[in-house]
């Protein structure tokens, strides 16, 4: 069976900084994959990479097999992946109902609509008259977490899905997200550790650009994911033995 | 009084026309057309030189110039503005001011220097009028052009508010690579923009050589009106910019009654006003002098407050 996302050797750079160096990732499709890694790490650049965001300067991204490296962000959209931005990056003057319609009028055909993703989102069902500029920073990630999923893409990335919010809002999103799993495969970066590790099947840190630790989170140790964490490669350490 | 009034509010139709196209580029595309004036000079002569060279009828010559026109704003757009854009803030500019320099001088070329018009094409519409009560007369060319540029407006307010592209335009003004994750061709939508854009240019062009007379070198005083009109009634509104047209018509109609030569400085000072009162809003804001307000002003030019 074809993997829903396959990068292959993938490097980013900003200017002369190389942000992601090499990375290769394989995921099945409707696999749940954290990507935690500390400040600078080049998460964010890589959910840019993979949205086409932001330029690969080396590497292919295939998407269930089809190479879109090339392709613009409005045609990746269009090709099944969506990203819900670190930022949250609203149309502020815009309702809610006109930041969905946006994405449902320029996304894929498929069974996520406005009624479909107020079901999953229903904090959106008062909210969608209201301009999406006044709202809290909890119903503006549910907005654009709304605006990724009504676009019916086949692998979702969330960036900084906890970032700012409070606990009590925290938790609302992460319910809402257990109602897509299964439905697509999602990507989401996550600062919140004990979260990341509760919610995913699998799980990714990145240290200075590179992948440092994949596998799932049950396997892994507390002291692997903070080596990871902190870029420390134990295998150089000099041995004192 | 009352006569200046209305006069005014009429001519106001006119300078929200031209105002409006200005509003959009600067809006979507995010820099200021300096050439725009040219350009309605240039949609007046075209449909002046298809009536007279061509012998067609004014109807049918306007709507083949707006249509050209909207064809030469998405060329430009296409193949000068955003080359233009990639290279910084400067170059757009500089790149309508060249623009805009040989759009003079090609039409100095091909039209002559003398004053032009399309007032004899029009037959009585030129100067036939109505009588209201209190002995007031209205031209109907100035009534129906301001019938026409309310209508005009109102159909962009609904092509914005209404439709998919409307909605993409407004998200790309508001933030373009935000607009590009939801399925939007950011480059697509401002070449549309850009043709809308010209193609207002060219009927504030044509009403302008209904009602008046145009040389190849009328565009930079046009250009001028238009930026007072899009400063007093505020960017990225179009009903803002139907009111600022009002505003800065109906001051010069009221300051030609003091003296025909204050008309013109009339506008400009109201203008002057408006935005000293603008800068001094966001100083207050930002709490730190005029000098940060000038920056939050370069920083935040679209309707949306989101910083560029």
């Amino acid at each position: 069976m074809t993997d829903a996302l396959t990068l292959t050797n993938l490097s980013g750079r900003h200017g002369q900084l190389q942000a992601v160096k090499g990375v290769s990732l394989r995921l099945a499709a409707k696999e749940v994959l954290a990507v935690i890694g500390a400040n600078g790490a080049g998460k964010t650049t890589l959910m840019r990479m993979i949205s086409g965001l932001h330029p690969a300067a080396e590497g292919e991204i295939l998407l269930h097999g089809a190479p879109v490296t090339s392709l613009p962000a409005h045609a990746r959209l269009k090709a099944g992946i969506a990203l819900s931005p670190e930022g949250r990056r609203l149309f502020g003057d815009m309702t809610v109902a006109e930041n969905l319609q946006i994405a449902a009028e320029n996304g894929r055909k498929g069974d996520w609509s406005m009624a479909t993703v107020c079901d999953a989102l229903p904090q959106l069902t008062a909210l969608l008259h209201r301009p999406a500029g006044g709202l809290s920073g909890g119903q503006r990630q549910a907005v654009a977490i709304a605006r990724a999923l009504i676009s019916n893409p086949s692998v979702m990335l969330l960036d900084e899905v906890s970032l700012g919010l409070s606990p009590a809002a925290v938790e609302g999103l992460y319910q809402s997200l257990e109602t897509l799993r299964g439905h697509v495969t999602l990507i989401l970066v996550e600062q919140d550790l004990t979260r990341a590790m509760a919610f995913c099947s699998r799980l990714i840190c990145m240290a200075e650009g590179k992948l440092e630790l994949d596998g799932p989170p049950a396997t892994l140790t507390r002291q692997q994911i903070t080596d990871a964490y902190f870029g420390i490669h134990k295998a150089k350490e000099p041995s004192h033995a | 009084m009352l006569d200046s009034l209305i006069q005014g509010i009429l001519l106001g139709g006119y300078y929200a026309v031209l105002a409006a196209g200005l509003s959009l580029m600067f809006g979507v595309v995010r820099f200021i057309n300096l050439a725009h004036g040219d350009m309605a000079v240039l949609g007046a002569l075209s449909a002046l030189w298809l009536v007279q060279s061509l012998g067609l009828g004014v109807p049918l010559a306007i709507v083949i110039t707006l249509l050209g026109m909207a064809a030469l704003g998405w060329l430009m757009q296409r193949f000068i503005f955003e080359r233009a854009l990639a290279g910084g803030f400067l170059v757009p500019i500089l790149t309508t001011i060249g623009l805009g320099a040989a759009l003079q001088n090609g039409m100095f070329a091909v039209f002559g220097s003398n004053t032009k018009s399309l007032g004899a094409h029009i037959g009585s519409l030129s100067w036939a009028s109505w009588q209201l009560p209190g002995g007031i007369y209205v031209g109907q060319l100035p009534v129906y052009m301001f019938v026409t540029a309310v209508l005009v407006l109102g159909a962009l307010h609904l092509t914005l508010t209404r439709t998919a592209f409307g909605r993409a335009l407004r998200a790309t003004s508001s933030d373009a690579e935000a607009a590009s994750l939801c399925g939007v061709d950011p480059r697509r939508v401002q070449r549309g923009a850009a043709a809308i854009a010209v193609a207002l240019a060219g009927l504030a062009g044509i009403f302008l050589a209904m009602r008046a007379q145009v040389t190849p070198f009328s565009g930079p005083m046009m250009l001028i009106f238009a930026f007072e009109a899009v400063v007093i009634g505020g960017i990225g509104s179009l009903r803002g910019t139907l009111i600022g047209g009002i505003i800065l018509g109906v001051v010069q109609s009221l300051g030609a009654l003091l003296s025909p030569q204050i008309s013109i400085l009339a506008g400009h000072l109201v203008f002057l006003a408006v935005l000293g009162w603008r800068l001094s809003q966001l100083a207050a804001a930002e709490r730190g002098g005029w000098r940060l307000a000038l920056r939050a002003l370069t920083h935040k030019p679209d309707v949306t407050g989101r910083k560029a």
